[in-house]
């Protein structure tokens, strides 16, 4: 039995005592391999026998539709685009995560709440205002954090994607009119939040610098000595 | 850098004025906004007037949504509060910074006596709305229990789910749910009054009555006030 479930005083009716699934997150900005390492992650963990989960902030079908909305116009506030992506988390952690935890699976989660505290806090958001809002997270197992410079996140942008995107080069903080600019001005920014963070919050900090295999092999033999396997 | 942190409204003042109206359902509070509006519009003020649940963007996710029971506790009070930052982003704070009157049907309040209700933790439903402008003036429009379950039930042939609390398994009758869900958004509110300074007024009075006493309130609160501009008749 964890000594505690919640950050802080979590949903207060369910009556959600421990369960036998566990929640490992990978947290990273966009380009960091994560999608790449949970499937390799998943085929692994099931291989050995687990019941596997993978999940993310892919929009629920709650909020998803008026998230896409917005984004394509720009129309939104600040403060509400925060909550509607809280809400899309929230859906998934009662509907999906907190479900498959209680049926006794490993849920692999492809970013969680640091990803969203960490954009909103670059775009102004007050710390304090965002811990508590996330104040209803379950506590993950393991929280690996795959740190990557902005200069390399920003070939692997090229590589993936052909161009800079939008969102991703954080346009919508004005930090620089020039979205080579504001890209790597809003990675350093999210690096620094990412960073404090993982102090605060207990994450592995993983180079994700290095190729796939040593990272995936650095990943799971965390996950081995915690699962004890 | 942009580095200033934003939201946390509770401290801050803006020119305009923000009334809002608070209330069980069947209170009577929407008349009473109603009537408020016309007569400061009458005087020549400025008035914006938007009630809950109205966000142009997220009204029919909200309503999707409830129609397939989709919601959670926390999911129900995340998407109001979606709701109202979308209004309040948009709508009710520029009003305010351009020194409007605002009229709220329903503001921050009715969010903490609902989801209290449906057992969301109370210092966590607060600090979600904390970007939120204390008001000028609340109004509270209190009635007996039975009194405002009565005018519902009376004006409409069937509950709506959410409405009856239905969601929450209290009883499998809407009408048994919905008198257990006031009751205790009744409760919340009556012990928000003092914390919150609320301004009770006797929902049981004639329309006129009540409609009198809140124009006097009004009055004392905007002495002093000017109106960016004046209305034309």
């Amino acid at each position: 039995m964890k000594e505690k479930l919640f950050y802080e005083k979590g949903l207060p009716y369910l009556t959600l005592n421990d369960f036998p699934g566990k929640l490992i997150v990978i947290e990273g900005p966009d380009c960091s391999g994560r999608s790449t390492h949970i499937s390799m992650l998943k085929n692994w963990l099931e291989a050995k026998g687990h019941a596997v989960l993978d999940t993310g902030l892919k929009r629920s079908t709650l909020v998803g539709n008026v998230i896409s909305e917005a984004k394509k116009g720009n129309i939104l506030g600040k403060t509400t685009l925060s909550l509607l992506y809280c809400t899309d988390f929230a859906d998934q952690l009662e509907n999906k995560i907190i479900p498959a935890l209680s049926a006794g699976y490993i849920v692999l989660a492809d970013r969680y709440i640091f990803t969203l505290m960490a954009r909103d806090i670059v775009r102004g958001a007050s710390k304090e205002w965002l811990k508590k809002l996330f104040g209803f997270a379950l506590i993950p197992d393991m929280i690996f954090y795959l740190n990557l410079d902005p200069e390399i996140l920003l070939h692997r942008s090229f590589a993936k994607y052909g161009r800079l995107d939008y969102w991703e080069s954080g346009m919508d903080t004005h930090l620089s009119g020039d979205m080579f600019e504001s890209f790597k001005k809003y990675h350093s920014l999210l690096k620094l939040e990412y960073e404090e963070m993982a102090k605060e919050y207990d994450f592995v900090n993983i180079n994700g610098k290095d190729n796939v295999d040593k990272v995936q092999a650095q990943i799971r033999k965390r996950i081995s000595e915690y699962l004890g396997v | 850098m942009m580095k200033k942190v934003r939201g946390l409204g509770m401290g801050k003042s803006y020119p305009g004025k923000l009334f809002v109206v608070e209330g069980c359902d069947g209170s009577g509070k929407s008349t009473q906004v109603y009537l408020l509006k016309k007569w400061l519009e009458s005087k020549g003020y400025i008035v914006f007037f938007t009630e809950w649940n109205s966000s142009e963007l997220i009204k029919e996710s909200t309503k999707k949504a409830k129609k397939k029971n989709l919601l959670t506790p926390t999911t129900f009070s995340l998407m109001h509060v979606s709701d109202f930052a979308d209004r309040y982003e948009k709508l009710i704070l520029p009003h305010l910074r351009a020194g409007y009157i605002v009229l709220c049907d329903r503001y921050i309040y009715t969010a903490f006596a609902r989801d209290m209700a449906r057992g969301v933790d109370a210092d966590w439903v607060r600090n979600v709305y904390d970007f939120a402008v204390k008001p000028t003036g609340a109004f509270y429009f209190q009635a007996p229990l039975e009194i405002s379950v009565q005018r519902i039930l009376a004006g409409r042939p069937q509950l709506k789910y959410h409405e009856a609390g239905m969601d929450m398994g209290w009883s499998t009758d809407p009408v048994e749910s919905f008198k257990i869900f006031q009751g205790i958004i009744k409760q919340n509110y009556d012990n928000m009054i003092e914390e919150e300074g609320f301004m009770v007024i006797d929902a049981t009075q004639p329309i006129e009555k009540q409609q009198a006493i809140v124009r006097e309130l009004i009055e004392e609160k905007l002495q002093g006030y000017k109106s960016p501009y004046k209305r034309k008749s």
